[in-house]
């Protein structure tokens, strides 16, 4: 016999389902005055570093249709790289942006999120990650949390050395990380299944 | 090279890969939703990089007071809601056993006779003009959580001609790093049909099953008040960091 490792299993993911607001975002759903405001809901406050930016698009099943029940999270750095976490090593965090949002999908599977242009993020083996951000997205039949990344369509010197960037491109799947910049908004659509389907990752 | 700092804090440690086969499979047409909504191509994996080793942190003062009480939080002066008075309470802990202090837990649910309170709810039992169905804790600092609430009722749902789920309370969990973050659901010790809901049918193995189901706790049950369930929710770990990768030569 061996020494026993004495490790855990980790909880088995479940569905969100469809009623995830009532938890999630209880405001949206019409249930006030338990909650202030929805978590997630406010990113940037007065006084935040970094370019203004809107991220909004799309969730779309294989069949085409609008995920028009799922909520999007997301997780990001701020304009200086840097993570507004107690996990983060490196020098203190802009203190006013959150780094983390929160948004339900409306009808037609449109989220949307005020927040600011993330700066590059240092990577594995002393490699450079471009700016991006981290999307997870849940909703009725999706068993596990689905991980992805948006990048930035006016970081292409950037996304050239970017270490993630380089496992989608030989599957020719690149693009679908890449979030088109058109002014201050970028759009970022994101396919469960299909032709388009996103790149979605395991870390 | 850079002079180390014995005092410089040291970079989160990486999470050891998921067990995707503990995990339900993305495409399970037993649960018809997932037909559409599961990917088809493989995951791409990489070792967590510093976007997924940190993650938000809540304060404790984000809390109302009644937050984790959904007996009371969404009820009228005076009232509160009607079904089974249960307490659940458990601990996050990660797969090394290590308790995961300050953490979000959230949780929703359906009232006694199985209604949620959402606009696009059709099911003919009624609401509980006194019942809101969701709370919210923070961890404490050996991990625990609580909250009071009324055992939530089975309903039927547009599956099969004939599904119904078990009696369920929703959890939403952040851990220290995004890459834990983790929706589940947690099921009552002895509900016979556990073993017939095609969305718990999603998870292969039956160990894992028993995983989200709660024990009724009759030590922690609080006299001539409500019975107790306890359910502990296990994240992923972090690795010890030996030695950091390093290319050859450097």
């Amino acid at each position: 016999m061996v020494q026993a490792l004495n490790q855990f299993k980790e909880t088995p993911s479940q569905t969100a389902g469809p009623y995830v607001h009532i938890g999630a975002v209880p405001n949206f759903c019409g249930i006030t005055g338990v909650y202030p405001e929805d978590l997630g809901k406010t990113m940037v406050s007065d006084g935040v570093r970094g370019e203004r930016i809107t991220v909004t698009g799309r969730v779309i099943d294989g069949g085409g249709n609008p995920v028009g029940d799922c909520v999007v999270e997301i997780w990001q750095a701020d304009a200086g790289g840097i993570f507004n976490s107690p996990e983060e090593h490196r020098a203190g965090a802009d203190p006013y942006f959150t780094g983390f949002g929160r948004c339900p999908a409306d009808t037609d599977g449109r989220y949307s999120f005020e927040t600011i242009k993330p700066g590059p993020v240092p990577g594995p083996g002393g490699a450079t990650m471009a700016p991006h951000i981290t999307f997870w997205i849940v909703a009725r039949g999706i068993n596990i949390g689905l991980h992805t990344r948006m990048y930035f369509s006016d970081e292409e010197t950037a996304n050239a050395q970017d270490p993630v960037l380089a496992m989608a491109r030989p599957l020719g799947r690149e693009a679908t990380l890449i979030g088109k910049r058109e002014g201050d908004t970028v759009r970022f659509d994101i396919h469960l299944q299909g032709e388009n389907e996103t790149v979605f990752f395991d870390v | 090279m850079n002079e180390t700092l014995s005092n410089r804090r040291k970079e989160a440690a990486p999470f050891p890969a998921r067990d995707r086969n503990w995990h339900p499979a993305a495409d399970t047409p037993g649960y018809k939703s997932t037909v559409l909504r599961a990917p088809k191509k493989a995951l791409i994996a990489f070792e967590s990089t510093l976007s997924e080793k940190t993650g938000p942190a809540f304060g404790h003062n984000m809390l109302g007071e009644l937050d984790n009480d959904l007996i009371h939080n969404f009820a009228k002066a005076g009232g509160s809601a009607i079904g089974e008075r249960i307490v659940v309470h458990g601990r996050v802990l990660d797969e090394m056993g290590r308790p995961v202090p300050d953490v979000l837990v959230e949780y929703w649910q359906a009232n006694a006779g199985g209604r949620y309170r959402h606009k696009k709810e059709s099911y003919i039992a009624p609401l509980d003009p006194n019942f809101g169905g969701f709370g919210r804790s923070i961890t404490d600092r050996e991990g625990y959580y609580y909250f009071r609430t009324i055992k939530p009722g089975p309903y039927p749902w547009p599956n099969g001609v004939n599904d119904w789920r078990p009696a369920h309370i929703h959890f939403s969990v952040f851990g220290s790093g995004f890459a834990q973050r983790l929706i589940t659901q947690m099921y009552f010790e002895g509900d016979p049909m556990v073993a017939k809901c095609p969305i718990l049918n999603t998870i292969s193995d039956k160990r894992a099953v028993e995983q989200l189901t709660a024990p009724l706790d009759w030590a922690n049950s609080i006299p001539m008040d409500s019975l107790a369930y306890k359910f502990d929710i296990v994240l992923r770990g972090r690795r010890s960091t030996f030695f950091e990768n390093r290319a050859e030569g450097n």
